[in-house]
């Protein structure tokens, strides 16, 4: 074997590698929507595949925003965003939703992605909750009464916007308790209030399970809740120490039932009360399971695309794009003839290598990153077009073709060397301090330099090597 | 064999007060377009909320702005040629997520009759997130081009020739940050690629014909800079507009047929790639001349 047949073999291998790394995209992508989405939802979703950006295919982006204020102070930042990232995936994933990219975005930011979902109120109630289930004593001490009475007597909530509360209010507050807010059980009534300790008694960190169950007497759905066996016997102590007091159940620092506590409750198992709906229940009973943030999330950032309108999107450019190429394709063999065929090959096989690359690394294509894929395949076609001219030059020096191919290839070289080298400068540092966007441009760049440098360089020098055996006497270029 | 242009020898070094001057008068135009009117930077950048919605039967743009009216916000409309389709617009400092697309939603559909809607697209950007994205891009790009300019000094061994390229860059984005002011096109993200996009392809251009001086000097040592930068201009000239044409080609068709969403997309890949040309010739190349020679 010589060094050519070893560079077609490479060359063909290649090609066999991309096209088998393509399949299940194109498996993929050939299948109609509905079918997609139904293998999508039961995560029978091939892993190694070209995704679509949110803009491309319709969906929901969100960035949250982890409440550092109100971290625990013991708690390391990164940890407490991994912990938080980790639970939204959980709660996600028992939702039923297809592929969800959650990813950590600077320091404190997370991105999610749901593709398909443009109904976000769900999915923000879901994701946006904190669901941090506690237990406290409610204070029944005469300061609270007192404290209590006047709250009712406020015309407006005695919290303000930041969630202070009323300086008055405050003074009134027993020592080591706290005022809290019932769930309200219909629209208008009056908000309920309650005076609670300060210390908790125990923490949704201990439950084990949490399920929809209905009511038998009402047939309204509530919560059903056990404590695994460390919370269980921390219930039970509990419960049996302060028989007679009132126990209350606080989600997210709301109050939603707070019953007597008649005896000693072992097993460790309870039920939250309230007026909620099948689906609030649903999604409540998914992020006690998923577990608690370590600290409130809020929406920043949100994007829906509705499903047609990415379609529409992809469709008109998909059709301009293909229709320039083809254009260019087209100029490169009647201008190149022969020289242009072989460029043809490269340009093809360069667009076969990027997509079989991006399905390898599992890439997302967005309308910027189509932007990246433009930009190689054009200094694709730019080092193509340097190596012909370069050929033209020398063929011009009527000099023999066993000595034009070299020539042309040796000093075309560096100029396709330092134009794709500097691009690619610029490429990591976008990709490096870059988000988002900028970054999915980045990541096809590199990608499509490295294809591109590849095809327009090697593959097509074996193919004139290949044909220099064939002793030809003319080059048509 | 099928030429595009024959030998040429164009005195372009002769003719660099003109291009200069013409570069000038182009940059100039941006920037009074951009001072008076200024940029129209898009959510992305200023934070605020999108809301696209699409109409079941005709409608025109007058009954949507009463109703966006009648929720008491100031927002921008833009309508959608032929798909009865209205993105409404509340740029500026937004603390909550759905507040003003949900008033909107609410209005279009007390006031608007006899008609029904669905939600196309909706986009909420925060305060943050708008000064974090600008942040980062730019400080991304200015990275880059210090990058450029050390690797095109190493290779050429000549600091100059890699300050001309960023220039010459830098001439093609505000070009098209310009013409993006004077059409009232906003500026987004994806409207970022593009100039990113613009910025790659104008040092590419410019780096081949850099690679024939460079391969020139070593052929003819004796020859001096403004010869030497017309042969080798010259010499590359029919490539240049092989290439260029190609890509202004796909670019074009891409504005004319590529749809809504990608229009301001291909629009400024269109300016900055006649941009990226022209500036290859007209200002990288004659300002290696200016400078070197001015040392010399």
């Amino acid at each position: 074997m010589n060094t050519l047949h070893w560079k077609l073999g490479l060359a063909l291998g290649l090609l066999i590698l991309s096209v088998w790394l393509l399949y299940p995209t194109v498996e993929w992508y050939t299948k109609p929507a509905d079918e997609r989405s139904k293998l999508e939802a039961i995560k029978m979703r091939p892993k190694k595949l070209l995704n679509l950006g949110l803009d491309l295919r319709g969906g929901t982006h969100m960035l949250l925003e982890l409440d550092v204020e109100k971290l625990d102070k013991k708690t390391d930042l990164a940890d407490a965003l991994a912990r938080a990232i980790e639970i939204i995936r959980n709660r996600i994933d028992q939702y039923g939703v297809g592929e969800t990219p959650i990813s950590r975005q600077g320091e404190r930011w997370i991105s999610v992605d749901l593709p398909g979902i443009s109904n976000t109120e769900e999915a923000e109630d879901l994701i946006g909750r904190t669901a941090l289930l506690e237990f406290r004593l409610v204070n029944t001490s005469p300061e609270a009464e007192n404290a209590l009475t006047r709250v009712a007597e406020l015309n407006e909530s005695p919290f303000a916007k930041d969630g202070a509360l009323n300086p008055e209010i405050a003074k009134l507050m027993p020592k080591g308790a706290r005022l809290f807010r019932a769930s309200s059980d219909e629209d208008g009534a009056r908000t309920k209030y309650y005076v609670l300790e300060s210390t908790v008694s125990i923490t949704g960190a201990y439950l084990e399970n949490a399920r929809v169950q209905t009511d038998n007497q009402f047939g309204t759905p509530n919560i059903a809740f056990t404590f695994n066996k460390e919370g269980g016997k921390i219930f039970e102590s509990f419960t049996g120490n302060n028989v007679g007091k009132y126990l209350a159940i606080v989600l997210d620092d709301v109050v939603h039932s707070a019953p007597v506590i008649k005896s000693r409750i072992g097993g460790g198992s309870g039920v939250i009360e309230g007026s909620f709906t099948i689906e609030e229940a649903r999604n409540l009973a998914i992020v006690l399971r998923a577990g608690a943030l370590p600290a409130p999330v809020r929406i920043i950032e949100k994007r829906v695309v509705g499903p047609d309108l990415g379609e529409d999107s992809i469709k008109k450019g998909l059709t301009a794009s293909v229709v320039g190429f083809l254009a260019v394709v087209l100029f490169m063999m009647v201008y190149y003839k022969a020289g242009g065929l072989v460029a043809n090959i490269a340009l093809g096989m360069n667009f076969v290598l990027l997509i079989a690359a991006m399905s390898y690394f599992s890439a997302t294509l967005t309308l910027p990153g189509i932007a990246g894929m433009i930009l190689s395949l054009a200094m694709a076609i730019d080092a193509n077009v340097l190596i012909l001219e370069r050929m033209r030059e020398e063929l011009a020096l009527s000099k023999p073709i066993q000595l034009i191919i070299p020539t042309a290839y040796d000093k075309a070289w560096s100029a396709i060397l330092d134009s794709n080298v500097t691009t690619w400068i610029a490429a990591i540092f976008l990709f490096q301090f870059g988000s988002g966007p900028v970054k999915g441009f980045a990541v096809t760049l590199t990608i499509g330099l490295l294809c591109g440098m590849f095809t327009s360089v090697f593959i097509t020098r074996a193919i004139y090597e290949f044909w220099l055996t064939s002793n030809p006497k003319e080059l048509s270029v | 064999m099928m030429i595009l242009i024959g030998k040429t020898n164009i005195n372009f070094i002769a003719k660099r007060h003109i291009f200069f001057a013409v570069s000038g008068l182009a940059l100039a135009v941006g920037i009074v377009s951009v001072a008076v009117k200024g940029a129209n930077l898009g959510l992305d950048f200023t934070g605020g909320t999108l809301l696209q919605v699409k109409f079941d039967k005709p409608i025109t743009i007058s009954e949507v702005r009463r109703a966006v009216k009648a929720a008491g916000i100031e927002a921008g409309i833009q309508t959608f040629i032929g798909r009865n389709a209205f993105a409404l617009k509340v740029k500026g400092r937004q603390e909550n997520v759905n507040e003003i697309a949900d008033k909107l939603l609410q209005s279009l559909k007390s006031n608007i009759q006899g008609n029904t809607f669905s939600e196309e697209r909706r986009d909420y950007v925060g305060p943050v997130v708008g000064r974090d994205l600008s942040k980062k891009a730019l400080f991304a790009i200015i990275l880059s081009l210090f990058g450029i300019i050390i690797y095109v000094a190493f290779r050429f061994s000549n600091p100059v020739w890699g300050a001309a390229g960023v220039i010459a860059l830098l001439h093609d984005v505000f070009v098209t940050f310009g013409a993006m002011s004077i059409t009232n096109r906003e500026v987004d993200l994806v409207v970022v690629a593009a100039l990113l996009t613009i910025a790659g392809y104008s040092i590419n251009d410019t780096i081949v014909i850099f690679d024939r001086m460079r391969e020139n000097i070593r052929k003819f040592p004796k020859m001096l800079l403004g010869e030497l930068i017309n042969v080798s201009v010259n010499e590359t000239l029919s490539r240049t507009l092989i290439t260029n044409m190609s890509v202004l080609g796909i670019v074009l068709i891409l504005f004319i047929f590529g749809g809504d969403v990608i229009n301001n997309f291909a629009f400024a890949m269109l300016v900055g790639s006649i941009a990226g040309t022209y500036s290859t010739i007209a200002i990288s190349t004659p300002l290696v001349y200016q400078w070197e020679r001015r040392r010399k």
